[in-house]
């Protein structure tokens, strides 16, 4: 499939700036499949129809696709969710504001500390609180350390979908534990960190943190170029990852998609750089962006984003500064916020993760949303798994990184 | 059965007795719970927990669930490790029944316990000995890796104390016992039947006189 | 604590603007004609504030304000349902009576009945611009026999998903809708459980240390002993 389609473009006789008189028509049809396809089967009743899941070795979780294969190739897919469906929603409503944030570590159990900033940063938005410059370094380390932390397991996964029987896998869960070493003595727990608050973070580092730290962030530029001399220039991977599951720019931006799936297809788009939140604007880091949109892309991409990461982290570290670590005037308990709805968002490491709060100036939430990235990326892995194989659907599936934590919520 | 005295006098001089039927066991057991193979069936977050258990920092190789075997048929431990939803549920007692005798399940984390943190759930099914029955609970959300660990040495001990004649012989060895539970089916709004009754049943609360009234 | 150390940083999202909703909402209303389009403020987060649309035309405005030059919204980032039931709206009113003779003007407490709708809320961005949020409102007519919406999957592929979602948890119909069915619940799932007067099913048999809501939940299957 070629990446070169048109980009629809105004013709002149449309209205431009509110001029217009006449109602708008759809002049032409659109470059891109915008209504998916519905099922049916072109080989008369010889297909055959494959259930990929719940519970297969090959699958992030459980999840489900139902593929209608005509002989090796696939004509349909669909995902089938739900498995792990454990209404974060219908908590939040009955949950305070601050006991909320214990379960946004649940959602995309990876990377507990960016789920805690997208929420965090929702509540300060609509309560207007301010973070002190300390803690905000501190969700920078935090965060990027996470992103590191998902980007090599998401490596580690994708190549034991791809029958690495779990080398890279091994070599990345030893960098995470080093990393889970240190989210344990910063904030007590391995997984479920639960650290940031509303207007700051919880506790301050304690004593040597920075040093430790600095010692994981200089010994892991050796984990990626080993990692990369194994699998970069790998015949393999280049083989099964090349020119699969190809995602073109203008159905990438209408599906909704973010995150270095997105930022595999070409599309400038990295919320550290468009929402500048939190004092991302003070360093100098930059984005990588993909050419073909195929699944080698995508793994270039989190490769890449590693080592812009380490740069980040660097530069944080380098220039932490002294100080508070909370608003003084931010409450945790009892928190009143007033009458209205914010849609607060962060670039977690698999995409756009935010949060849409309606509160009614009680303690409790009226409605809690999650926008979660791996749900709305899903919805076009059935458009990239067409005319390839199972076993490329399953490699594809391994590239969109889904958590189904998060999926499901 | 021997004299306890003797025995022990024996004991002393360097000679063991046994019967032929407790070595059997030993033997037996020794060889059930030093090979335990793990079906890899991770739900939620603790299935992170567990893969980390299985890296190389916490081995779990060294006690012998080295391999995690993808398919119910080779496999004789299920780890239970994350919310089992009600969707999920009559999958996770079917791949049970798929297993062979003799067939053990660890219940990993709050949530396979009864429900965890998202006990209010609509959709979460609280706990899975509503279903199956469960020989070791590991709580924690998510326990550490060391916790997992300590789980199956846990269960290693029950299979070494296991007899293999009597009444209390395991359920693989009675053959009245069927194997299989009956799969619950979606219903309107719950599952059907809500728990196994013969597994599962409300217990009475029993609220102590220190206890203060809420 | 030193001057320094006390720069504070400003609140996130710093993203452009998105344009005025009043030049917005003129602008829709030239562009499709018989749309009825209205502001709802946002108290808590003016910039967010939102623009009802009624849903015969809502795919109308959605494909203008993707296609508008200026505008570009190109990226659905988010579609929410939310449940507001009935409510009991009390009301100061001026009404006229007759009080000894003379006919005055009092101020009387009404009592309304808000009748109840199901509302679907959209965030739009623009990625080829840099521009957002543009918050867009649909809402339904009541919640029980007129749950309908416009889906807004022809002209987003990002809602495809999210509004399947909202229907299996809310009940909320999208009318062109290519594959509308329940996605996180199994499919003979009868209720719709997000919405406020979802009842649960009573499995809470087993507490071993129950207290308020959910003691009365566990007495319903069996006498609590001790001190009661």
């Amino acid at each position: 499939m070629s990446n070169e389609r048109e980009v629809l473009t105004a013709p002149a006789s449309r209205p431009v700036n509110g001029e217009a008189d006449e109602a708008i028509q759809l002049e032409s049809a659109p470059a891109y499949e915008v209504t998916p396809k519905t099922l049916e089967d072109p080989a008369g009743g010889q297909a055959l129809e494959v259930a990929v899941g719940p519970h297969h070795p090959s699958t992030h979780g459980v999840f489900r696709m139902d593929v209608v294969l005509d002989g090796e190739k696939i004509v349909s897919l669909k995902p089938v969710l739900g498995y792990l469906h454990r209404n974060h929603e219908k908590i939040g409503e009955h949950t305070s504001y601050l006991g909320m944030m214990p379960y946004t570590d649940r959602l995309d159990y990876f990377c507990s500390l960016t789920n805690n900033w997208a929420y965090a940063i929702a509540v300060e938005q609509l309560t207007g609180y301010q973070v002190p410059e300390r803690a905000e370094y501190l969700r920078v380390i935090t965060a990027e350390l996470t992103r590191l932390v998902n980007h090599a397991c998401l490596v580690g996964f994708l190549m034991h979908d791809m029958g690495t029987m779990g080398t890279p896998l091994m070599y990345a869960f030893r960098e995470r534990e080093k990393m889970l070493d240190l989210f344990e003595e910063l904030t007590g727990a391995r997984m479920m960190c639960n650290y940031l608050r509303f207007g700051g973070v919880r506790t301050d580092l304690p004593e040597g943190w920075l040093d430790r730290a600095k010692a994981v962030v200089d010994h892991f530029p050796r984990f990626l170029d080993e990692m990369e001399n194994l699998l970069t220039g790998n015949e393999i991977v280049a083989g099964r990852t090349q020119g699969v599951g190809v995602l073109s720019k203008e159905l990438a931006i209408n599906a909704g998609i973010t995150g270095p799936s997105l930022r595999a297809s070409g599309v400038n788009y990295d919320l550290r750089k468009v929402d500048r939140y939190g004092i991302y604007d003070r360093f100098s880091f930059r984005v990588p962006l993909g050419e073909r949109g195929d699944v080698f892309d995508r793994y270039m991409m989190r490769v890449l984003e590693m080592r812009e990461s380490l740069k980040i982290l660097r530069q944080a570290i380098k220039d932490l500064p002294d100080g508070p670590i909370m608003d003084p005037r931010a409450r945790q308990r009892n928190l009143l916020p007033p009458k209205g709805e914010v849609y607060g968002r962060i670039e977690a490491p698999k995409g756009e993760l935010g949060f849409y709060l309606i509160s009614d100036g009680s303690r409790k939430p009226y409605r809690f949303r999650i926008r979660p990235p791996s749900f709305i990326n899903l919805t076009i892995l059935e458009d990239m798994c067409l005319g390839q194989t199972l076993p490329d659907a399953v490699v594809i599936l391994g590239a969109v990184d889904i958590v189904l934590g998060e999926v499901d919520r | 059965m021997m004299d306890e005295n003797l025995r022990s006098e024996l004991g002393k001089r360097g000679v063991i007795t046994t019967t032929l039927q407790d070595l059997t066991s030993w033997v037996y057991n020794w060889g059930r719970r030093s090979s335990l193979w793990p079906l890899n069936f991770g739900l939620a977050c603790c299935a992170i927990e567990m893969i980390s258990a299985s890296m190389a920092r916490f081995d779990i190789a060294r006690f012998g669930a080295e391999v995690f075997r993808p398919s119910p048929r080779q496999a004789d431990l299920m780890i239970v490790a994350g919310t089992v939803t009600k969707k999920m549920a009559p999958l996770v007692v079917r791949l049970f029944n798929q297993m062979p005798e003799p067939k053990y399940v660890i219940a990993m984390g709050a949530c396979a316990i009864s429900g965890g943190p998202f006990k209010q759930g609509y959709n979460v099914l609280k706990g899975i000995d509503r279903y199956l029955p469960v020989d070791v609970h590991i709580p924690g959300c998510p326990p550490r890796p060391e916790a997992l660990l300590h789980g199956i040495i846990t269960l290693q001990k029950k299979i070494d104390g296991q007899k293999l004649t009597g009444p209390d012989r395991p359920r693989h060895l009675k053959e009245a016992v069927p194997g299989e539970y009956p799969v619950p089916e979606y219903g309107e709004n719950d599952l059907n039947p809500p728990c196994n009754q013969e597994l599962w049943g409300p217990r009475p609360v029993v609220r102590h006189p220190w206890v203060r009234k809420s | 604590m030193s001057a320094s150390s006390q720069k504070n940083v400003a609140p996130a999202a710093k993203t452009a603007p998105p344009p005025d909703l009043e030049t917005l909402k003129q602008r829709l209303e030239k562009a499709v004609p018989g749309i009825v389009v209205e502001i709802q403020p946002n108290p808590a987060v003016p910039e967010q504030s939102s623009l009802v649309v009624d849903p015969a035309h809502a795919v109308a405005a959605a494909r203008y304000l993707k296609e508008a030059e200026d505008l570009r919204l190109d990226y659905c980032s988010n579609v929410t349902g939310v449940d507001w039931p009935d409510k009991l709206v009390e009301e100061t009113v001026i009404r006229k009576q007759m009080i000894r003779g003379e006919e005055r003007e009092v101020e009387v407490t009404v009592k309304r009945r808000r009748p109840g709708f199901l509302e679907v809320v959209y965030h739009l961005y623009s990625m080829a611009l840099g521009l957002g949020p543009v918050v867009i409102r649909q809402r339904t007519v009541n919640r029980t026999d007129e749950a309908k919406v416009a889906s807004l999957t022809p002209v987003y592929r990002a809602a495809e998903f999210q509004e399947r979602e909202v229907y299996d948890l809310f009940g909320v119909e999208f009318t062109g809708h290519p594959d509308l069915r329940r996605i996180l619940m199994w499919e003979g799932f009868a209720d719709h459980p997000m919405r406020k007067d979802y009842v649960e099913p009573d499995d809470y048999e087993y507490e071993p240390t129950p207290h308020g809501e959910v003691l009365n939940k566990a007495r319903r299957h069996y006498p609590v002993e001790g001190t009661e």
